[in-house]
């Protein structure tokens, strides 16, 4: 470069004072602009414009400017702790490649679900459950255990935007310096805070913070898979807004009208939990019995011992009748609709009042407020209000509506608008015509992880810090407060929610570590130090729980009219939910969640329209035909999905789908059903559907429903299993001599009557392993690679079948039928009866796979590890091979946490403890469906329940020997509903 | 040279046409190697055949570069074109073998005229077959894994694995196969670099006759050798395809367990080897008008042979299905009901018509003597065989034991190019044949008037 060159660089030529805005080398300004650098170059180089003439003194101030634009880069990285400490003093605990495991909280929608998050040196790489939170009790959703790789997804917003244009957080905050001064002027006219649910504590305080200095300002609060239903009803019913707790350990009898309350919400995996503890063959008490009347197949659906398929709709008809029976005061006489049948609703009718104080009855989020009167009004009938059922005071703080925000913006009364988290463009129901009205907004600043579709239209785009790299407070659904402590710096330069409203407020402390802080530090007084360090460390802050209230039911159901049923007959029920996997859209960027089979359709990389065959018929289409959906005047054009269980008439959709920005991974999959559905009320609405003549493939990972008359899943009723005796097989004959396992022997029990289906285990087999992502044209041709599979039967008849899952991962045969054929010892059995791969020894004949009869290997047919990507190999197991192409994997049963395990042990000079190596699948099952442990051990539960009657080998007739086992599968069907699976059904365990 | 002619036919069928004598064999054959121009024919389908053996140069690239991904193989069909062109080009190899050794031993004349490119038939699908088996690992860098050798590791192959079974066989095999082949080659390489004009023939058909000069003790050691070869090559004719078929019976799949496999297999290796026989030999008697050599004897020899096997892999069918039913196991009769009534039905009832029903017509003498007719069927046959893998592959693998992991195959453009590749390279390699090596053994032709003549104008030959 000569020297008339470099003499043109602004940064070299010009003033001090000018240097801090540069012309260009625009990607430096950042750091040329930094006060401290401008310091320290003003005393290294007092008189460096004179020093440019000398070549030797250019030269050299090059390389100190060099070295100064370097550092200044180190401290461009914001971190938590302010300061740069290399680890002379290392943190607690801390030994290179041992983990850390550290307590936090995810927000589902909007509430705590508490993690203990595993680091490496200082990388997260897994998330577990946190067993001291009451919302989490050690297990995990699949969200949870999928977000760890939102946060090292490479698709992430890195920098803050203005006008799509690079930018500084201090051009951003400069701005809004200017902002404060006009709002103080006016109270905040015209300035709103749009947020999603809101639990923080310390959020709440900001925001009540912000009302009190600006009255004017407005906060509006949007969640797109809301409570509002459900808040709304409680209003109706107890005429104040109290959110409900179930136990669900002490029901007996369960009826969900709609409500899938298994899978999604943020009690989900409490509920799951204490719903499997109740819903097992016990021998001290009956087992419960769940009724589900539902329109599209749910996983709570799938457990129930009598479901009963019915059009949205009419769950309100449904709930009127069965309040009607058992004796709600004011419900007239309704008839029923025709799709249900009088002798479930008697059963119904009679099973509840039957189990006094023991009953629960709930209705699903999308079911309009009345049903979910109805059924507090239910509950109070039968005594289950304060046994079953508590009330508490609300946990979350409720903001204005997303409508009236749109409404205002419309009508040009929205000065500057605050959306934090969230991303209303694409989530918002069109009806609303959000993104229109956002037009009149002057000042739109946007806080999110990826630069989607709202960050697309606002001024402003600031990147989010992800939930692991900020410091932050939640509360549980029943009020536990959980702290939210990071477990990296900021990868980019991700703010949180509450760093932006301080800093929009000018505080002093505006880190979202001095801000927790402040906040509990307000309200414990002289306890925080104690009780910070303890909140920290458990997970949880101890007696933080909503208190309770008491109130008493006000409901008149006289005063809400029966609604009329659908007139025309070509009107048919359009149901939008959220999706099983990516929810409302907000995990549309994540692989691992778009290549999750959907539990019950077991498709992948899409949503679909799920008729039934008998109204698809009807109109003449077939699965992956492209149907258009019309509700009013807007359409939606659709592939259908024909699913067993669907009501006919009833077209299900799911939410989160057709994105334009979510990233690499989520862009245009899909069709956004926010099209259709309806802005307020409930999740389903009317409309019609026609064949477009197209085809649109789709791709499931499960082609064939039916288990062909074999003994696959085997089903029973605790009366058969009283009546039963369990016999021994005597083993097959083998040619090979049984192994002799002196010290452990490892095993697995899966209890079929406790898997809910609802996929955790699959995505954290898949965080533990690094097991690869495939995409949708690989799904296609069959090679996913996920280790651990759940199939999905259905028996019965297609209109209302019974629906079993079934976790399917290497069973460990102990006559491995896939290690005898491997021509180079790739696979073999080790000491403990794990049987291995050994990655580097394979050299891909897929031999092995063929002869497997579960068909539980995967191969890398392609090089599938993405090995480029810098932010996923942050991501990684460092403890798991990666594996390149053309190797075979699967499951291992964690071998690397049993090594770990029997290093522990060993240095104890111990045996390793039952309990003491947990398999991720079985970590983060909320129902503890899987159980693994040493058969050598004769106090383990794994090998107690190999005792068990219910205990069996899928496909141990082939004489393989499996070592992980599956318990029968006990439905409690009520006598008098003979409709049951157990008559249908071969599968006694004898 | 003493010369004898052929005289009335022996044993009532024609082996060489009457009127030949030990000049007009050498004549006639050598001529096609070094005085004939090289027909039309020839240069157009060697020009196909290179066409096609560049898309298996190029495919196979691309293979090596971006792994069996590009092929349609998945789980649970991991295997598929691949495996089903291994072991259909390595039971067409078979009849080479069964023609040159075992006819040999029992002293079939007729396998004279045919002997010498069926053997080189056999060595170009064992090079076709051995590709396969390579390629198609995960890894083929590392298939030397394999094989038993020592290594630092101190790590040696599973020897219950009949993977490792097949290493042996077919390795062995094609050692064999090429060394038959090659001593048989030699006292005509010797003719051929005798009656060459050109130097660089006279020196690379000299350098490969390996100083045969045709004395009575090269004769002597020569017959010793080809004999023992041949008895050497005997038992690899039974032992390569049942190990072959070892490869399916010893695992636990439905459609591959069963015992029935080896000799069925061999068989069927039989069958369509004599198949691929028939179809060369009249290509090869149109393009070059060996009339003469290749008489309708050999054909409808080759015709019976083909009935004979075709009858036995009708019987082995037939016991399929007999033997599921008869198990009363549910997987087992599933299979059959899928083979027959499931997705890949076509291929089934395909593969019965091509190897059952159309080999039928080969009990009429009329057909027999067809020549149109018996290249048609031979084609069908050879269909039919490659139908019968990808039913006992595919159709086995895609629907086993859990119905939730059943899955469809369907072949990519990727594996078309490598199997048409494949044709294309054993083309190649049998144009280069023809026009390069003598096609007919000659010295044995010469042996052969010698012994149907009459028994005084009787010579040596030389």
């Amino acid at each position: 470069m000569s020297t008339a060159n470099l003499s043109s660089l602004p940064i070299l030529t010009e003033a001090p004072e000018a240097v801090a805005k540069p012309r260009f080398w625009r990607s430096l300004e950042e750091r040329a602009g930094d006060e401290e650098i401008r310091d320290y170059l003003e005393r290294e180089f007092p008189s460096r414009l004179s020093e440019w003439d000398d070549p030797i003194g250019r030269r050299k101030f090059l390389t100190m400017m060099a070295a100064s634009l370097g550092l200044a880069g180190a401290i461009g990285c914001s971190s938590p702790a302010e300061l740069i400490i290399p680890h002379v003093k290392a943190p607690e605990n801390y030994r290179p490649g041992r983990p850390l495991h550290y307590a936090t909280a995810v927000s589902r929608g909007g509430y705590a679900q508490g993690l203990l998050v595993t680091s490496y040196e200082g990388r997260p790489t897994k998330i577990e459950g946190n067993p001291d939170h009451p919302y989490s009790l050690g297990a995990t959703d699949a969200f949870a255990q999928a977000s760890i790789l939102g946060l090292y997804d490479p698709d992430r917003s890195q920098t803050t935007r203005h006008r799509g244009v690079i930018a500084t957080w201090d051009d951003f905050t400069s701005q809004l310096a200017d902002e404060r001064k006009r709002l103080d002027a006016n109270a905040g006219a015209g300035l709103r805070i749009l947020t999603e649910t809101v639990t923080s504590p310390t959020l709440a305080a900001l925001l009540q913070q912000l009302r009190e200095r600006w009255p004017s300002a407005v906060w509006h609060q949007y969640e797109p898979v809301s409570m509002d239903n459900a808040r709304e009803g409680t209003r109706l019913a107890f005429g104040r807004n109290v959110d409900s707790l179930y136990d669900f350990s002490r029901a007996d009898v369960v009826v969900s009208l709609d409500a899938d309350f298994l899978l999604g919400g943020p009690a989900s995996i409490r509920h799951a939990r204490d719903f499997i503890a109740r819903h097992q063959p016990q021998d001290d008490r009956s087992m419960s019995r769940l009724y589900v009347a539902e329109s599209t197949y749910t996983i709570t659906g799938a457990m129930a011992d009598h479901r009963l398929p019915i059009r949205p709709e009419r769950i309100e008809l449904l709930a009127r009748a069965l309040a009607q029976r058992v004796g709600v005061a004011g419900v007239g006489e309704v008839a029923l609709p025709a799709d249900v049948s009088p002798r479930w609703l008697d059963v119904v009718a009679r099973d509840l009042p039957d189990h006094r104080g023991a009953g629960i009855v709930l209705a699903g989020a999308g079911q309009p407020p009345i049903v979910h009167a109805l059924a507090h009004a239910i509950n109070d009938v039968c005594g289950n209000l304060g046994t079953t059922i508590e009330l508490i005071e609300p946990v979350a703080t409720q903001g204005e509506s997303l409508a009236r925000l749109t409404a205002d913006m419309q009508a040009g009364n929205v000065e500057t608008l605050l959306i934090l988290g969230g991303n209303p463009v694409y989530s918002a129901p069109a009806e609303l015509s959000f993104a229109k009205a956002l037009d009149h907004v002057r000042l739109r600043v946007h806080l999110a992880e990826t630069e989607d579709e709202t960050s697309n239209l606002c001024h402003w785009h600031i990147p989010a810090a992800h939930y692991l790299e900020t410091w932050g407070d939640l509360r549980a659904v029943d009020g536990t407060v959980s702290i939210q402590q990071p477990l990296i710096a900021p990868l980019y330069q991700g703010r949180s929610a509450i760093e932006l409203l301080a800093t929009l407020l000018g505080s002093k402390e505006q880190t979202p570590y001095a801000l927790v802080q402040q906040h509990w530090r307000d309200e414990w007084e002289r306890d925080f130090p104690s009780r910070w360090q303890e909140s920290i460390r458990n997970g949880t802050v101890a007696d933080s729980q909503s208190a309770k209230v008491t109130v008493s039911l006000q409901f008149d159901p006289a005063q809400h009219a029966a609604p009329a049923t659908p007139t025309t007959a070509d009107q048919l029920a359009i149901e939008i939910r959220p999706d099983p996997t990516i929810w409302d859209g907000r995990f549309a960027n994540n692989g691992w969640l778009q290549e999750l089979p959907k539990p019950l359709t077991k498709l992948t990389w899409d949503n679909v329209a799920i008729l039934s065959d008998h109204t698809a018929r009807q109109y003449g289409v077939k699965s992956q035909d492209v149907i258009r959906i019309r509700v009013g005047d807007r359409t939606l054009e659709t592939p259908v999905f024909i699913l067993p269980g669907q009501p006919d008439g009833c077209v299900s959709l799911t939410l989160g789908y057709g994105r334009e920005r979510a990233g690499r991974v989520g862009n245009r999959l899909g069709y956004n059903a926010n099209a259709l559905r309806p802005a307020t009320g409930p999740a389903f609405t009317q409309g019609t559907i026609e064949a477009t003549g197209r085809r649109y493939t789709i791709a499931t990972t499960q082609q064939h429903w039916s288990m062909e008359g074999r003994d696959i899943i085997r089903v029973t009723t605790p009366a058969e299993l009283h009546a039963s005796h369990a016999d021994h097989h005597e083993p097959h004959p083998s040619l090979y001599s049984e192994y002799d396992y002196p010290g452990n022997a490892w095993g697995m029990v899966i209890n079929q009557s406790a898997c809910i289906g609802c996929n955790a285990c699959v995505v954290a087999c898949q965080a533990e392993n690094n097991i690869p992502v495939v995409g949708k044209d690989q799904v296609l041709v069959n090679r996913e690679m996920h280790w651990l599979r759940i199939d999905r039967y259905f028996d019965g008849e297609p209109d209302q079948p019974e629906t079993y899952f079934q976790p399917m991962l290497c069973q460990h045969c102990e006559k491995a039928p896939c290690e005898v054929v491997c021509p180079v010892m790739a696979t073999l059995h080790d000491s403990e009866g794990t049987s291995n791969m050994i990655y580097n020894r394979c050299v891909g004949t897929r031999y092995c796979s063929n002869n497997c009869p579960y068909k539980v290997r995967r191969f890398n047919f392609l090089q599938y590890t993405d090995e480029t990507t810098p932010s996923l190999k942050l991501l990684r197991n460092p403890e798991v091979t990666v594996r390149s192409r053309g190797v075979m994997e699967k499951c291992s049963y964690c071998i690397q946490r049993i090594n770990a395990g029997r290093i522990e042990a060993k240095k104890e000079n111990r045996e390793i403890r039952d309990g003491e190596v947990v398999t991720a699948c079985q970590q983060a099952c909320p129902t503890r469906a899987i159980v693994f442990g040493n058969l050598n051990d004769p106090n383990a539960e794994v090998r107690q329940l190999k005792q068990s009657p219910l205990n069996y080998g899928v496909l141990a007739e082939l004489g393989t020997q499996p070592r992980t086992t599956y318990l029968t599968r006990v439905v409690n069907p009520h006598p008098d509903l003979p409709q049951s699976t157990a008559d249908r059904h071969q599968g006694t365990p004898s | 040279m003493s010369e004898s002619t052929v005289k009335a036919p022996a044993a009532g069928a024609e082996v060489i046409e009457p009127g030949h004598t030990y000049a007009t064999v050498t004549d006639q054959i050598s001529a096609i190697v070094l005085a004939h121009q090289t027909p039309k024919s020839w240069w157009v389908g060697f020009s196909i055949s290179l066409c096609f053996l560049m898309l298996f140069l190029y495919s196979t690239a691309y293979l090596l570069v971006t792994g069996i991904g590009i092929w349609g193989n998945n789980i649970p069909v991991a295997w598929a074109f691949d495996i089903i062109n291994f072991v259909w080009w390595i039971g067409i190899g078979h009849a080479g073998t069964l023609i040159s050794a075992v006819l040999l031993l029992f002293r079939q004349t007729w396998r004279t005229s045919i002997n010498r490119f069926a053997e080189a038939m056999t060595l170009f699908a064992v090079a076709c077959a051995g590709i396969y088996p390579l390629i198609h690992l995960g890894r083929p860098w590392l298939f030397y894994w394999l094989v038993p050798y020592p290594n630092t590791m101190g790590l040696w192959p599973q020897f219950r694995s009949p993977l490792v079974w097949d290493v042996f066989a077919v390795s062995t095999y094609a050692t064999v196969s090429l060394l038959f082949w090659y001593v048989g080659l030699i006292p005509d390489l010797a003719t051929l670099r005798d009656r060459a004009k050109w130097w660089p023939a006279q020196m690379t058909y000299g350098f490969l006759a390996m100083g045969w000069r045709g004395s009575a003790t090269h004769w002597h050691r020569y017959q010793v050798a080809y004999l023992l070869l041949a008895g050497i090559a005997t038992p690899l004719v039974v032992s390569v395809h049942s190990i072959v078929g070892l490869d399916f019976a010893a695992s636990v799949v439905p459609g591959w367990h069963v015992t029935l496999f080896p000799p069925y297999f061999v068989a069927g290796a039989v069958f369509s080897g004599f198949a691929m026989v028939m179809t060369l030999s009249i290509m090869v008697l149109r393009m070059y008008g060996l009339h003469d050599f290749i008489t309708p004897t050999h054909l409808s020899n080759m015709a019976k042979v083909m009935l004979a096997t075709g009858l036995i892999v009708a019987y082995g069918y037939l016991m399929e299905v007999f033997f599921s039913w008869y198990s009363g196991n549910e997987y087992e009769w599933a299979l059959q009901l899928n083979r027959a009534f499931g997705p890949y039905a076509w291929s089934y009832w395909m593969l019965i018509a091509c190897n059952v029903l159309i080999p039928q017509l080969l009990w009429s003498r009329r057909v027999r003597h067809n020549v149109v007719l018996l290249f048609f069927i031979s084609i069908i046959v050879n269909i039919g065989m490659w139908l019968e893998r990808f039913v006992i592959i595919v159709v086995s693998l895609h629907r086993d034991f859990l119905p939730s992991a059943w899955g469809m195959y369907t072949p990519t453009f990727w594996d078309y190019a490598q199997f048409l590749g494949s044709i294309g390279l054993f083309m190649t390699l049998l144009f280069l044949f023809l026009r390069f090596l003598p096609v007919i053994s000659i010295f044995e032709l010469r042996e052969l008037v010698h012994e149907t003549s009459e028994p005084h104008a009787a010579g040596t030959p030389s």
